[in-house]
């Protein structure tokens, strides 16, 4: 029988475009897996992604509770959208969902980050977005190496065992 | 499930070269497994090391955000330890099972 030979992955590039929690906790956790597995790894922040790595908002981020089918109440029931929508819930279900990951021993976005840059992995946020929401360098996370345009991530994705994930 | 010979031990292996038996385990298996993945093992290591096998023997899931607060190291210091596989070489290393946490 013929064997065949495992090409394991190089190196991720991850794409973090969506500002909720679980957007942006979705590149963390594979990035952060990424690095544990000695795979090298940039992320490149964009448009609402840039929430996770911007100094004010970084560490509050929310989960959406209306438009959210998948949203149910502790105990599993369906979440009425009508009570989502009301003032405070968002902010109540989403400090929720940061204890529960506390519980399992997911950090806060901050601390993920420093996580991913002492393993080695490199933190981009994206020139376009950076320009359009009129932020600078100085209101993103000190831990960012550069603002950078989509090309240079391009550069950056070179290697025949090289993914781009989109989040 | 194999059975190899190392630092003159017969140790049980899982499928992917993880110690089953935590008991069997010693700093000479430690050296001679940690020398295959090319690992030179110093005193931090093993204060690493021994950390994550008391960890394991109290029912602890590990995480490296867990030995990043242990006192021992912080995580830039486990993946200078440990390169290109801070939570997976140690344990390799440590004589415990493979880590089943994602962070």
């Amino acid at each position: 029988m013929e064997k065949k030979e495992k090409k394991p992955l190089e190196k991720v590039c991850l794409i973090c475009a969506k500002g909720s929690l679980e957007d942006v906790y979705a590149s963390l956790v594979m990035s952060n897996g990424a690095v544990m597995e000695g795979i090298e790894t940039n992320v490149f922040f964009t448009f609402f992604g840039l929430d996770g790595i911007t100094k004010d908002r970084m560490n509050n981020l929310h989960t959406a509770t209306t438009g959210n089918p998948a949203m149910r109440m502790p105990g599993g029931l369906p979440f009425p959208t009508m009570l989502g929508g009301l003032p405070g819930v968002e902010t109540a279900v989403s400090s929720m969902m940061r204890k529960q990951m506390e519980e399992l021993d997911i950090p806060p976005v901050e601390e993920f980050l420093e996580m991913i840059t002492a393993g080695g992995g490199t933190v981009y946020a994206c020139k376009l977005a950076v320009d359009m929401f009129k932020l600078t360098k100085k209101d993103l996370w000190d831990g960012v190496k550069d603002i950078i345009t989509i090309g240079q991530f391009y550069e950056l994705c070179d290697g025949d065992r090289t993914q781009i994930i989109f989040t | 499930m194999s059975e190899k010979t190392i630092a003159g031990v017969q140790v049980k292996l899982s499928d992917d070269g993880y110690m089953t038996d935590m008991s069997q385990w010693s700093e000479n298996i430690a050296k001679e497994l940690a020398g295959e993945i090319g690992i030179v093992l110093t005193p931090k290591h093993f204060e690493v090391l021994n950390y994550l096998r008391k960890e394991h023997a109290a029912g602890e899931a590990l995480t490296i955000r867990k030995v990043g607060k242990s006192g021992i190291v912080d995580i830039k210091q486990l993946y200078d330890l440990f390169p290109k596989g801070p939570l997976k070489f140690s344990s390799l290393i440590a004589g415990i099972p493979k880590p089943t946490s994602c962070v």
